[in-house]
């Protein structure tokens, strides 16, 4: 039990981090299904820096090298973001097809740059990030054993993003601005909102959540990089969606999907399962399945923000 | 006498001129958004390798000619799946729908196609058309699942569109390694002899092209018939202009979502049965989407979204992708023209943008010119 809980914390983390990306662009209005792209891009830079970082002669504590990391990442998340939110804030872009872009720029820039600077597409680095224990916290029976044994600090970061995000969007003056512009551009827009400025910083920090989320996900599952994320970026847009927009049920629904992701990659580790004789395929496939089926099943009520993927012109009524 | 006769050249001239440059209007989002693409790639090489960055873009831009007949021929060979899948997205743009699933339907497909080519045992001709038409059906039904699910439940057939590539991607990993792997390249086993496509070998020599070629150019020529010609194709159209307003006029909506999406599918999948009714052609069992299912993205976008434009789009990126392949000699990862593929799709999706942007550029331009012929005419007055 304990170890599908660390198992589970351990996929649903960067499943958090980007779905709230998501979130923050799709709540000002505009699609990011570039999230797989961006993640990817983030953790290539990311990724990159922590191995160099590893490599120095007096390398740094191993935890400062995961921030760096990880913030690195995420300012990389964040300027491509741009590239997305100019073709579509600006030039008025379909938002699916420059999202898409993107998603085709990504794995090609990352074995293209790899193989002309390193000769190889591979970045190794050492992943020994993790805490065996929090002192004091890590004592308390079953919570400290759930959520301090063998835990990354990431968990500790998407929680205090969860936090954020949830109160920047639902107490905050700026969060009804976001969301004025995204449930109904024209009316915020009479209020005096500037919608582009708005709409760029949401894509920005939707971006940025991308690039961290990416990082995170590369350097907790794996001890090398290879030009994916997996499919991260796409599931973390289902999560998004069987959330409904809403903090909260994106925290409900990335645990679900955490929990079907650890049974993909680690049902040998899982008794019962291993049991069931399956094949790989079948249980990688179960977390796309389920996607499918919700989504089947809660698209009728969606509460997608109303002027999602549409184009805003200033005078258009 | 001789006078009329000047006139008639004249005009003939002049009906030509304009042709031209009525065609060169037509093609001037997709010439600057390829322009555009290779001037980034380029510049890309310089910041990577100087010194090889400008043979290199003539490698790129020469490559697929000048080696041959062969090479010519493994172009045709490779632009046909692809001229396919763009076809599909056409169909799929043209009806409102953003058919982003084409992976998943061409290795769907392709799997179909090959479980018939390695186990079924039919007769010469009728093996390899067997294998094509199930791996159309395939392709259609793959296609299909999120035409109903947008149809019934109102899902977004981009999101399960995505879901889809990700299922077909390991089931058809699953059957290849439960029916017919081959242990030793890790891929599926070679296709028998009878369901290969027939090849074109007394045009191109040793290369593997064949029909699907003229296949793909049949199904793009129909394709323009049916939204040119039928009531078919205008229904689809009019529901991908204003749902509402073709349900008004009598049209069933929900249909024309599930058709196109099955039309799309069904092409995709016959672009994914020709892709891998070659022997030698094989589907690997890593779990890497098939990246033929997002060329079609570039296909149609570059090919301005008719199914004739998707023709030349294929051939163009086919060709560009086979100069990708002998710059590698020149020291560069092939990945940089997937790199200029991605810069042109995006470019294309602001190409309004940009035209817009020109022509602002071009009025006042001409206002200044005004204006300022206005101030000398002043002066010299």
């Amino acid at each position: 039990m304990t170890l599908i809980v660390q198992l589970t914390l351990v996929s649903l983390v960067p499943l958090l981090i980007v779905a709230l990306g998501g979130l923050m662009s799709e709540k000002s209005g505009v699609t990011n299904i570039a999230l797989e792209g961006l993640m990817l891009l983030g953790a290539f830079v990311g990724v990159w820096v922590i191995r160099d970082l590893q490599n120095a002669t007096n390398p740094l504590p191993m935890q400062l090298i995961y921030l760096i990391g990880i913030i690195v990442g995420g300012l990389v998340g964040g300027l491509f973001a741009m590239t997305h939110a100019i073709a579509s804030i600006k030039f008025n872009a379909d938002q699916t097809i420059s999202a898409t872009a993107i998603n085709l720029f990504a794995p090609a820039f990352a074995i293209y740059t790899a193989r002309s600077l390193q000769g190889a597409q591979q970045i190794r680095f050492s992943a020994a990030f993790r805490i065996d224990k929090v002192p004091f916290l890590g004592d308390i029976p079953i919570i400290g054993e759930w959520f301090f044994q063998k835990t990354y600090i990431s968990l500790f970061i998407a929680a205090g993003i969860l936090a954020f995000v949830w109160i920047l969007l639902y107490k905050t003056k700026s969060g009804l601005r976001i969301r004025a512009v995204g449930e109904n551009p024209q009316a915020a827009d009479a209020q005096g909102i500037n919608i582009y400025k708005i709409r760029y910083l949401s894509v920005f920090a939707s971006g940025i959540l991308a690039g961290i989320g990416g990082v995170i996900f590369v350097v907790t599952t794996s001890a090398s990089f290879d030009a994916t994320v997996a499919g991260m970026g796409f599931l973390a847009i289902a999560v998004l969606i069987f959330g409904n927009w809403h903090p909260g049920r994106i925290l409900l629904s990335a645990i679900v999907f955490g929990f079907f992701r650890t049974i993909a990659s680690a049902y040998s580790a899982i008794g019962f399962l291993r049991d069931l004789d399956l094949d790989t395929e079948i249980y990688q496939m179960i977390p796309f399945v389920i996607t499918l089926i919700v989504l089947a099943i809660t698209s009728r009520n969606s509460r997608a923000p109303k002027a999602i993927g549409q184009i805003y012109e200033m005078g258009k009524r | 006498m001789d006078k009329q006769e000047n006139k008639a050249i004249v005009t003939f001239k002049d009906k030509l001129l304009r042709i031209l440059l009525n065609l060169f209007n037509v093609l001037k989002p997709s010439l600057i958004s390829i322009g555009v693409g290779l001037a980034f790639g380029f510049i890309i090489m310089l910041i990577f390798n100087p010194g090889g960055a400008f043979p290199g873009l003539i490698t790129l831009l020469t490559g697929g000619l000048g080696s041959g007949i062969k090479v010519a021929g493994d172009i045709l060979l490779h632009a046909a799946p692809i001229i396919l899948t763009g076809v599909a997205l056409v169909v799929a743009f043209k009806t409102g729908l953003f058919n982003i699933g084409a992976s998943g339907q061409m290795i769907v497909a392709g799997y179909v196609a090959i479980h018939v080519g390695v186990l079924w045992n039919i007769p010469a001709p009728f093996h390899w058309m067997v294998a094509l038409l199930l791996g159309t059906v395939a392709g259609a039904i793959w296609g299909a699942i999120p035409g109903i699910l947008k149809a019934f439940t109102n899902t977004n057939e981009v999101v399960s569109s995505i879901m889809l590539n990700y299922i077909g991607t390991f089931l058809a990993v699953f059957l290849i390694k439960a029916n017919v792997y081959n242990g030793a390249t890790a891929k599926s086993l070679n296709i028998q002899a009878s369901a290969e496509l027939p090849r074109l070998g007394a045009l191109f020599g040793n290369s593997k092209a064949n029909i699907g070629i003229f296949i793909a150019i049949a199904v793009a020529v129909l394709m323009y018939y049916v939204f040119k010609k039928t009531t078919l194709g205008y229904e689809l159209k009019a529901s991908g202009f204003n749902r509402e307003a073709s349900r008004y006029a009598g049209m069933n909506a929900k249909r024309n979502i599930v058709l196109s999406m099955l039309i799309s599918g069904a092409i995709v999948g016959l672009g994914g049965a020709i892709q891998f009714l070659v022997i030698g052609t094989n589907l690997g069992t890593t779990y890497d989407l098939l990246p033929q299912g997002f060329d079609g993205i570039s296909v149609a976008l570059l090919g301005l979204t008719e199914p004739i434009g998707a023709v030349f789009a294929g051939t163009f990126l086919s060709y560009i992708r086979q100069g990708g392949f002998y710059m590698q000699v020149n020291g560069f990862p092939q990945q940089i023209i997937d790199i200029i593929i991605a810069v042109i799709v995006y470019t294309t999706s602001i190409s309004v943008a940009i035209q817009l942007f020109f022509a602002n550029l071009k009025t006042k331009r001409l206002m200044k010119k005004a204006s300022t012929s206005e101030i000398e005419g002043g002066i010299e007055q």
